[in-house]
């Protein structure tokens, strides 16, 4: 193993320490419990909007912390839910007594440290709802699974939630705005290589030279299907055609598309995946009303990319533009 | 014969050398159909159980349960952290105020501990998960109890059912946690949480027998 780490059990803190010098005119990082937290939290009469889940992921979600966007984020260990005790801290430093919405994904680990924290904030009079994300369309939604993985749309959903909590949405209207935001986003992730954490020191899975994975998580996972390696044109193809078919995406919707990239994939190859999902969708006859092409959920070094798109309404348009100012995403500022 | 706190806590200090032993092993395990964490957080967890206890081992059974769920809610994370923690919260619960347990005080233990985890995880046997070893280690050690049987076979009875049950684990596909998101995948592959669950109860049983043999 390779990387650029002091020492494996560390590596988080140490990240950590970085992002809170980096950007402290931003947010703040406490230690212990560890959470990260906006600068002027807890803002009074606004709803609070966290996150939280493993590290490794990164701009996501502590990344995402500032006005506009997340009021804090609870890292857990790398790929590993934060605990009761973080989220509970986090969610009492946000609360600006309008209550607090918490953005969790799909994953076991997360749904029951999410769901202890709130029984214990509720039980000191905090109001906390919650709304899960599950948009990635690799994973059957059935019975026989824990569920679709939340992935990408939890990105675009802590975004236009947090731009609608700074617009001082009650609690309520935040918690259905969400919901509405979780029930028009897809994705579908892909991966070239597997990433290595740095605890356990050997990657996570085996792909040969000639092979990639389809349907992949952002855990280090594998996926649901291993192919031999397709040009950018037919992975983009295959991703889209996934993710337009799940929701169904119709001609005439508009959508915010989102090419992430896993964390070891060069921008220049984000970009030919972008152009080729433009020009699928425009031969859908499906508007990209905004995009972001990049890394915003990510797999540690793990090659590969993944598509999200959300059939974004006006409501969420103007949310999206309203002004942010986080390390992972500023505008309007 | 009875399990005393020095027995619970000889437990406890087996079990933190049962996960750090097996620590790339069930990381491993978990790589094939996880998140290659398992092993990691659960050696994590003991340790910090470890420390917890050398520095202040409460005095009664409970509050020695109650500080091992605290510990490991605080410290393992994943899913592993909330169904560990609920076992060992139900436990405490179950051992009240207790000063030593009858062998039918370790098999009310077991079942409320299993119990937790059931609720906790909203899981059910066959899902291929830990439940699958504890729900039938739970219900043998019943049995031998209910059959009159000695702490010894109540113990033993619980350590053969729950290897039986982690082995069970092998042909399943997974229905709950990350490894059913591989669908047919996770078919092959023996459950880390199941293989933890197993270490946990035939440590108790290495444990409580070496004391009371």
């Amino acid at each position: 193993m390779k990387k650029l780490i002091n020492a494996p059990e560390d590596a988080v803190r140490d990240s950590l320490a970085g992002l809170a010098l980096a950007h402290m005119d931003v947010l703040r990082v406490f230690l212990s419990p560890l959470y990260v937290v906006r600068l002027d939290a807890p803002v009074q009469g606004k709803a609070g909007v966290i996150s939280g889940g493993g590290s490794g992921h990164e701009p996501m979600h502590g990344g995402y912390v500032g006005k506009g966007m997340l009021d804090a984020a609870c890292p857990g260990q790398v790929f590993t839910s934060p605990t009761p005790d973080q989220i509970e801290a986090a969610t009492l430093a946000v609360n600006g007594g309008a209550g607090v919405l918490h953005i969790v994904k799909n994953y076991s680990g997360d749904i029951m440290n999410f769901e202890m924290a709130a029984e214990l904030c509720q039980a000191k009079g905090v109001e906390v709802r919650s709304v899960v994300v599950q948009d990635d369309v690799a994973v059957e939604n059935s019975l026989y699974t824990a569920g679709r993985r939340g992935v990408g749309t939890t990105v675009l959903a802590e975004k236009i939630c947090g731009a609608a909590a700074e617009r001082r949405y009650d609690l309520p209207r935040l918690e259905a705005l969400c919901r509405r935001v979780c029930e028009n986003g897809r994705s579908m992730g892909m991966a070239l290589a597997p990433c290595t954490v740095p605890a356990a020191g050997r990657p996570t899975f085996q792909l040969g030279e000639d092979e990639m994975e389809m349907g992949i998580g952002i855990h280090g996972e594998p996926g649901r299907e291993r192919v031999p390696v397709m040009s950018a044109r037919e992975v983009a193809e295959r991703l889209s055609e996934a993710v337009l078919a799940d929701l169904p995406f119709r001609e005439g919707d508009r959508v915010i598309a989102m090419v992430n990239g896993m964390g070891g994939t060069p921008l220049m190859e984000l970009y030919i995946v972008y152009h080729e999902l433009a020009r699928l969708l425009k031969g859908k006859g499906i508007a990209i009303a905004r995009r972001l092409v990049g890394n915003y959920i990510t797999s540690l070094e793990m090659a590969g990319c993944s598509i999200t798109l959300l059939r974004a309404d006006d409501e969420m348009i103007s949310l999206w533009d309203d002004p942010v100012m986080t390390p992972g995403l500023r505008w309007g500022v | 014969m009875a399990v005393d706190r020095q027995a619970v806590l000889a437990w406890l200090e087996s079990l933190h050398r049962v996960y750090a032993e097996n620590r790339d092993f069930l990381t491993e395990l978990d790589s094939a159909i996880g998140d290659a964490d398992h092993g990691i957080n659960m050696d994590r967890g003991f340790s910090a159980v470890k420390a917890a206890m050398d520095a202040d081992a409460p005095p009664g059974l409970g509050p020695v349960f109650q500080t091992v769920a605290n510990v490991l809610i605080r410290t393992v994370g994943g899913a592993a952290g909330p169904l560990y923690g609920t076992f060992f919260l139900r436990a405490a619960a179950a051992c009240g105020e207790q000063p030593e347990l009858t062998p039918a005080g370790v098999v009310a233990l077991f079942q409320a501990g299993v119990e937790g985890v059931r609720q906790r995880g909203k899981a059910e046997p066959g899902d291929k998960t830990m439940l699958d070893a504890l729900v039938p280690a739970a219900a043998a050690m019943r049995q031998e109890l209910n059959g009159n049987g000695s702490l010894e076979q109540i113990l033993q009875a619980g350590a053969a059912a729950a290897e039986a049950g982690m082995l069970s684990t092998i042909p399943m596909q997974a229905r709950k946690g990350r490894a059913s998101y591989l669908g047919p995948r996770s078919v092959g592959h023996q459950d880390p949480g199941a293989t933890s669950a197993w270490l946990l109860v035939r440590a108790a049983a290495a444990a409580w027998l070496g004391k009371t043999e």
